[in-house]
């Protein structure tokens, strides 16, 4: 399925977060966004979900208008909060099936709840958490958190996943782990990602396209009349090969800091042209 | 030296230091009482260990010369059936109004400020108004306690419902959850033991209104009988009916306490759960 977004705006009250939003994204393709830290990435996710609505502007699926609220063809892993304290894990990744077959109790039994186990668990092996399966999710680390909350997501074969810095809080090993992970489910779905995150080597390395949030105009006098926009849309992978960008990936690699980031993304440019 | 805020006791000298004030009561009490008896033997307002032990055995254990009941055992069951009367309805109610109010945005908007409004009245101020409309018997007391503690604990069932990360709300959205749906797997599950809690504040206002009650119209119950005996100064009944209920009121909280960490594993340091 493909997304269009068309001249999107969001703005809060006289605040304006987002201006002339503009992207088409076709299905299957993971794209990571990044931007300085309350650029409006997560109000751009919200959007997606139908969480918040743009402001001015429109945002098709397949050419349809969005639906007015979420639903369960877009799959969200935030950065915490995302799992159900008081349900096991088995019964977190069970959740979805159930509410689905069930409508007034939203609970199985029998034939039924065997079969939504099974397709439960086996999908908790594919995240690797199938020893845990018994658990409530405050006894696991928080890399254990995000990986279920990948199952539970993906276990309602969403056609789009929208993750929201899921990766952030986890140490550097883990992380390579759920990337690992990630790639590993994206390629056997061919689902849609959009993932926010803050560390640009990760967006690098995980994503097929990279959308870069930044302010095209400034107003030293009020920062908050004009919003962000996407600045840089970089493909890293086209047609299945990726797209080395090694002047990049060098100071990339080496650095995180902003300027280090805005000289990186002017090297960008240049090698993509 | 460390801090002090650093220097914690171990668990044998954490129990004695809990004890410490319970027995340094009980001595103060003691040694007022000797010497308070030791100057008029017909002291009545500090009795001695000994005299309330006998009162104790007077309404405990025999039964009544006038009615033939044991007195503390049919003041218990009166005013523990009110009370459980009042602080289950209060609790149904509350539930209802607090989860209805806490998830659904036009029932929060119809209901909200009327409950806070309700929740602000002095309930004894209106124990009269009850004792005119519903007479002076069992109802006019249930619906004190309900009227004093209802609001209080739909407005922290709210309050609950409304902590529960947004995050969870637009989750079980993609999961393709109904309103309905989210409410009975989500929200409920999370807020039972919230509710407990709630109830378990709610036990003190709870005792207090009931007492206040049967102090005024009554033939039976806790707080009658400690206002009626107060006529003959009858401290050594007091007393002891003081504990009592004291006892009693520790139980249950205690009870709920325990019931809460049984039944929902998952909430276990959760919230305050002291
Ligand atoms: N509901 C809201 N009302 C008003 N302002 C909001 C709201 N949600 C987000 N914002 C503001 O929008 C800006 C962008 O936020 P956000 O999208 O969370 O940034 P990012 O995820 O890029 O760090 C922030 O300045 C934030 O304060
Ligand atoms: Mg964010």
């Amino acid at each position: 399925m493909s997304i269009q977004i068309k001249n999107v705006w969001k703005e809060y009250g006289q605040r304006v977060i987002l201006e002339k939003v503009s992207l088409k994204v076709e299905q299957g393709e993971f794209c990571t966004l990044v931007g300085a830290s309350g650029c409006g990435k997560t109000t751009f996710l919200r959007m997606l979900l139908a969480e918040e609505q743009p402001t001015r502007g429109q945002i098709l699926i397949d050419g349809e208008a969005m639906p007015a609220e979420p639903g369960p063809d877009r799959g969200v892993v935030f950065q915490r909060y995302s799992v159900f304290p008081h349900l096991t894990v088995l019964q977190n990744v069970m959740l979805g099936m159930e509410i689905e077959q069930s409508p007034f109790w939203g609970r199985l039994s029998g034939s039924a709840k065997k079969q939504a186990e099974a397709e439960a668990r086996s999908m908790l092996e594919s995240v690797g958490l199938t020893h845990v399966c018994n658990h409530y999710p405050d006894a696991l680390s928080g890399g254990m958190q995000q990986r279920l909350a990948i199952a539970q997501a993906l276990i309602k074969k969403p056609r789009i996943l929208l993750l929201d810095e899921p990766f952030g809080a986890l140490d550097p090993g883990i992380r390579a782990d759920m990337h690992d992970l990630i790639l590993d489910l994206w390629k056997q779905t061919g689902i849609t990602i959009f993932m926010v995150t803050h560390d640009i080597k990760e967006a690098f390395h995980l994503g097929s396209r990279l959308l870069v949030f930044d302010k095209v105009r400034h107003d030293p006098q009020e920062p908050a009349a004009y919003g962000a926009s996407i600045t840089y849309d970089i493909p890293l992978e086209t047609k299945g090969s990726r797209r080395m960008y090694p002047e990049v990936r060098k100071v990339v690699t080496v650095s995180e800091h902003k300027a280090d980031r805005n000289s990186a993304m002017l090297l960008l440019q240049k090698e993509a042209a | 030296m460390k801090r002090i805020i650093n220097i914690h006791p171990s668990d044998g000298v954490k129990l004695m230091l809990g004890i410490l004030p319970f027995i340094l009561a009980l001595l103060a009490y003691m040694i007022a009482s000797d010497m308070r008896l030791a100057e008029n033997a017909g002291d009545k307002l500090l009795p001695s260990f000994s005299s309330i032990g006998e009162a104790i055995q007077r309404f405990a254990f025999e039964p009544s010369k006038r009615t033939g009941e044991i007195l503390l055992w049919v003041d218990t069951a009166s005013s523990l059936s009110r009370l459980a009367m009042g602080v289950g309805v209060s609790a149904v109610i509350g539930f209802f109004v607090g989860v209805a109010c806490g998830v659904v945005p036009y029932v929060r908007a119809n209901l909200s400020p009327f409950v806070r409004v309700l929740s602000m009245v002095p309930p004894i101020a209106l124990l009269p108004i009850l004792f005119i409309v519903f007479g002076l018997g069992e109802v006019s007391k249930v619906v004190l306690i309900v009227l004093g503690i209802a609001p209080f604990i739909a407005r922290d069932v709210q309050q609950r419902v409304e902590e529960l990360p947004h995050e969870q709300m637009i989750k079980a959205q993609t999961l393709g959850a109904s309103t309905w749906q989210i409410i009975i797997r989500v929200v409920i599950p999370q807020v039972m033991p919230r509710l407990l809690n709630a109830v378990r504040l709610s036990l003190g206002p709870a005792w207090l209104f009931l007492i206040a009650a049967e102090a005024i119209a009554s033939t039976d119950g806790l707080g009658y009988r400690i206002f009626l005996v107060r006529r003959y100064l009858d401290m050594e009944t007091i007393l002891p009916y003081v504990v009592w209920i004291t006892l009693l009121a520790y139980l249950m909280d205690l009870g709920l306490k325990k019931t809460i960490r049984v039944a929902f594993p998952w909430f276990e340091g959760k919230r305050d759960d002291a």
